[in-house]
């Protein structure tokens, strides 16, 4: 109310506003709902990794159990199949740990010959059949453990490395096995994509090669190796970070030089040659302490070598295992 | 306005926990679990740093928009329970062992970064009540709550460092984060010489 003897400034009474229609509330609601709805669905795109674990390989139900009894055979039990062939680090097929089981089935993994040579007495291009047929394939059910840290429990099979590199006659110069792998853009988009130096190249000394624990892998649970897990050859070392188990391996050489590999050559301060797992040494970014076994909830504490201590301590005697990493 | 936002910003997290319960998190379910959330946490965070530049860029445009500056606190504030979610995930990938989590945050710089971003957002989330601007005075309040660009910085250099190789998620948060800032500082500053 205006004080008597001042002018009336007030605006006129406006109109009083009509009550919200129904039609009003609705369209309220329906841009509100629009509105929550586009938020979410911006922020799940970003945020969302593709998840579900794709039943990759089945089970053939009714066979036997194959038996782990060996002395190289851990006692600790198989991981899920489902994620030893589902949670895959393959950069050539993709980033993200499911991307080998969707689209590793481009690889075609025959025909498939492997190049052997170096220092070797008998240098051959040999097709994987033939090389699979001159040895007796043992299963091995071995860990493994991710540098990243987690780890599984694998059933491989195939056969020692050691085998292979017997019948090849090594040179007395040689120290070292290099090992080469496919990296066909066609097959592997990946490939296409430089986050590595392609194609992956790993590297053991000569006498890690020649350690009973070292395997070339043909088959998974007693059948063909899938092609997210390394097929149709694919090394085994698992003293080792993963990283070292090279896949789809298409050269073998003997050298007398330490060979270049693909990781430490990303990140030199970070993944090294030797890559044997131990707690004590850390990542520079995280701790090598402890790691997840898939499957568990909680974390365990990461062993020496990966538990492999009794065969493979002895290699490295009198070598400082922080500055060879 | 708000009730939706809030929706829609805290939809992923159930979302994230049907998917948990129903096993769809695939093989290693906290580290999926810990890195979505963390994300999540920088998006709300880099979405509310966003309303002011865009109310800005309109209003160049001559165009008023008013709904930003409403919804601003929302997406602050779910961001900052998600980077709360994000925190406990972490902490029972530790399980929980104090000794684990203090040696971490001392040793690992990833670790020490995002800690220090997840205390800092506390006093913004404490000073996030409709009377706290007045309680603290408007500039005071506000030199606050910029705060939240280091944060956000801070976010940005705890997830790059936390990735194995593929940068690609924290280079995205790394670009929209400068051109939010270069966004915001420009237009203040030409705001400022209009208004003298």
């Amino acid at each position: 109310m205006t004080p008597p003897g001042r002018p009336d400034l007030s605006p006129s009474t406006p109109a009083p506003r009509p009550d919200p229609t129904r039609r009003d509330v609705l369209r309220q609601g329906g841009l509100a709902a629009a509105g929550a709805l586009v938020l979410a669905g911006g922020l799940e795109l970003i945020s969302r990794r593709p998840g579900g674990r794709p039943e990759a390989v089945a089970t053939t139900p009714g066979l036997p159990a194959r038996v782990y009894t060996g002395p190289y055979d851990t006692k600790e039990p198989v991981s899920a199949l489902a994620d030893i062939t589902g949670y895959n680090n393959y950069y050539e097929f993709g980033l993200d740990k499911s991307d080998p089981a969707r689209y590793a089935g481009a690889l075609k993994t025959r025909p498939w010959t492997v190049q052997i040579g170096g220092l070797v007495r008998k240098p051959q291009t040999v097709d994987i059949d033939t090389l699979q047929s001159w040895f007796p394939l043992e299963d091995r059910l071995y860990r493994m453990r991710c540098v990243e840290g987690w780890s599984l429990v694998i059933p491989w099979m195939g056969f020692p490395l050691a085998a292979l590199l017997r019948r090849l006659e090594p040179m007395s110069g040689a120290k070292y096995v290099q090992f080469i792998s496919l990296a066909d853009p066609k097959q592997m988009p990946g490939v296409r994509d430089p986050v590595l130096d392609w194609p992956y190249q790993e590297g053991l000394r000569l006498d890690e090669a020649m350690n009973p624990l070292t395997l070339l892998a043909v088959g998974l649970d007693g059948k063909v190796l899938p092609n997210q897990n390394g097929a149709p050859l694919r090394l085994v070392v698992p003293w080792k970070y993963g990283f070292k188990n090279i896949k789809a391996i298409t050269h073998i050489n003997l050298l007398a030089e330490m060979p270049k590999t693909t990781w430490s050559t990303a990140a030199p301060d970070e993944y090294g040659f030797y890559a044997n797992v131990n707690p004590a040494v850390d990542h520079p970014r995280w701790s090598q302490a402890t790691e997840r076994r898939i499957g568990d909830l909680g974390r365990r504490d990461t062993l020496a070598f990966n538990g492999y201590g009794q065969e493979v301590a002895s290699l490295y005697t009198g070598m400082d295992l922080r500055r060879n990493f | 306005m708000v009730p939706a936002t809030a929706i829609g910003a805290l939809l992923p997290l159930l979302v994230l926990f049907a998917d948990a319960f129903s096993g769809q998190l695939g093989a290693n379910p906290i580290q999926r679990s810990e890195q979505q959330t963390g994300v999540l946490a920088l998006s709300l965070l880099l979405l509310s740093l966003a309303t002011t530049p865009l109310r800005l860029l309109a209003a160049r445009v001559n165009v008023r928009l008013l709904w930003p500056a409403k919804i601003r606190k929302t997406l602050g504030l779910t961001g900052a329970l998600y980077a709360g979610v994000h925190l406990v995930i972490y902490g029972l990938d530790k399980g929980f062992n104090p000794l684990g989590l203090l040696s971490d945050a001392v040793k690992r710089p990833y670790i020490t970064v995002g800690l220090t971003a997840l205390i800092l957002l506390i006093p913004l989330v404490l000073t996030s009540r409709k009377d706290s601007v007045k309680r603290l005075g408007f500039e005071r309040w506000q030199r606050l709550h910029q705060l939240s660009y280091l944060i956000a910085a801070l976010g940005v250099l705890h997830y790059w460092w936390s990735v194995k190789k593929d940068h690609s998620g924290p280079l995205l948060a790394l670009v929209v984060l400068l051109v939010l800032f270069g966004v915001r500082l420009l237009l203040q500053r030409r705001a400022k010489r209009a208004r003298t």
